[in-house]
């Protein structure tokens, strides 16, 4: 499926941020703008999912029941390090038999790791990042991130940094993504968090007079 | 990808490798970065693994079949050292890499190996270098000189060959590797953002990470 959809995520001081955008569409058609395709994996860690539309879903829920289940034998959470590479091994041994074509973001934070940020694609190439992104938007978001990315920006400066990229890809990007949905992972867990991007948001179509939009 | 070229999957990723044997020691040396066709992902991936203590293989190709491969051959050395009791021999390891890779023979790994390594010719009690390089189904090809791997090859083969010569010493290896890497891999576009050299002596293991030219050139 083409790279239209995008995920990107960041890795703060002390928490790490995931964003992702907010529709579910096919071909031509728009299905929905409140998708979360961010899903909490455990208590401490959330992934954020983009590629074929069933797969997604599936493999996120795969990895989900697959942690629950190694939680419960052994008694204490994976570390997000081992989840990481535990979710490769899967797409990796299933790469040449039935490929899951999900490109992902893994997000934990740990007391030891500390707050950690995986990127993983549809092929199974994992690599640890401090800021990655995927899709389209990627190329807008990955320059933006090295021009304004420092190690250990707090939870506001993080937000601001996704705003500026979301409003990037307002302006640049020929396919619009008006809405798009942030979770945060820190020492307190997954939680969703609001961007405020002004300027940004979903039309309410029972409401007459939203359909008017005049641009000043 | 956004441009619509044909994708061949031994240039997905991008990579550069070198090789080369010195005196009594011998040196691998690859870039760092981790590429989605044109667009960079990482600028420190690593392509050069530890076998053993005497033993690096580095491999060029399919960023993901190069961490299945890097488990696979932790795997087997483990299981080795389990079995048998002792670690693997720079010669056997670069045998099992070759057997490891015909395996797959009908659906292989899109990677294509270096085995650098040193061991001790229990005869005649010499440290004798070996390298090793493959194709993607395991063709075992000894080099004598150096082993070059990855999208700049054509241009690596040119720069190694000016400027190897037999018998260097540690540091002149280190600073020859260094530069044939860098001289190709700055004009490929799909390798490069730093490198990584690794100089293995009969003491110790050096590692060296280098900044090269930080642009896609």
């Amino acid at each position: 499926p083409p790279p239209m959809e995008c995920i990107f995520g960041l890795v703060g001081d002390g928490f790490t941020l995931l964003v992702a955008d907010a529709s579910a569409r096919r071909s031509v058609f728009l299905y929905k703008q409140d998708e979360d395709k961010i899903f909490p994996i455990d208590e401490h860690k959330a992934m954020a999912v983009t590629g074929e539309p069933g797969d997604t879903t599936l493999f996120a829920e795969l990895i989900q029941k697959n942690l629950a289940l190694c939680t419960l034998r052994v008694g204490v959470p994976r570390s997000p390090h081992a989840t990481a590479h535990f979710t490769r091994a899967i797409m990796a041994e299933n790469l040449r038999r039935s490929p899951y074509f999900v490109n992902l973001l893994l997000a934990g934070h740990d007391k030891d790791e500390g707050p950690s940020l995986y990127y993983l694609d549809y092929l199974a190439s994992l690599q640890k990042l401090n800021f990655a992104a995927h899709g389209y938007g990627a190329f807008f978001i990955l320059s933006l991130f090295d021009r304004y990315y420092r190690p250990g920006m707090s939870l506001p400066e993080a937000i601001k940094l996704a705003n500026l990229c979301i409003a990037q890809l307002r302006l640049r990007f020929v396919i619009s993504t008006p809405a798009f949905t942030a979770k945060v992972v820190d020492t307190d867990g997954v939680r969703m968090v609001d961007l405020k991007n002004e300027g940004v948001r979903m039309v309410d179509l029972k409401n007459e007079e939203e359909m008017v939009v005049v641009e000043e | 990808g956004i441009l619509s070229r044909k994708m061949s999957i031994d240039t997905y990723n991008g990579s550069s490798m070198i090789g080369m044997i010195g005196k009594d020691c011998i040196a691998i040396a690859s870039d760092t970065r981790l590429g989605v066709q044109l667009k960079t992902i990482d600028t420190n991936f690593k392509k050069v693994f530890k076998a053993t203590d005497h033993c690096l293989i580095g491999m060029t190709g399919l960023a993901t079949d190069v961490q299945t491969l890097a488990s696979v051959f932790r795997y087997k050395t483990h299981l080795y050292k389990l079995r048998e009791g002792e670690e693997i021999r720079a010669s056997t390891f670069s045998n099992l890499v070759a057997t490891t890779l015909y395996e797959k023979r009908l659906g292989p790994y899109f990677a294509d190996p270096i085995v650098a390594g040193l061991e001790k010719d229990h005869k005649t009690g010499k440290i004798v270098p070996v390298l090793a390089t493959y194709d993607l189904i395991g063709c075992y090809q000894k080099c004598s000189n150096f082993a070059v791997g990855g999208t700049s090859q054509n241009m690596l083969y040119g720069a190694c060959e000016s400027y190897w010569k037999e018998n260097m010493e540690p540091d002149e290896l280190f600073e020859v590797i260094s530069q044939c890497l860098f001289s190709s891999m700055d004009r490929d576009c799909l390798s490069g953002w730093g490198a990584e050299v690794y100089i293995l002596t009969p003491e110790k293991l050096i590692v060296k990470r280098l900044k090269s030219r930080m642009d896609q050139f």
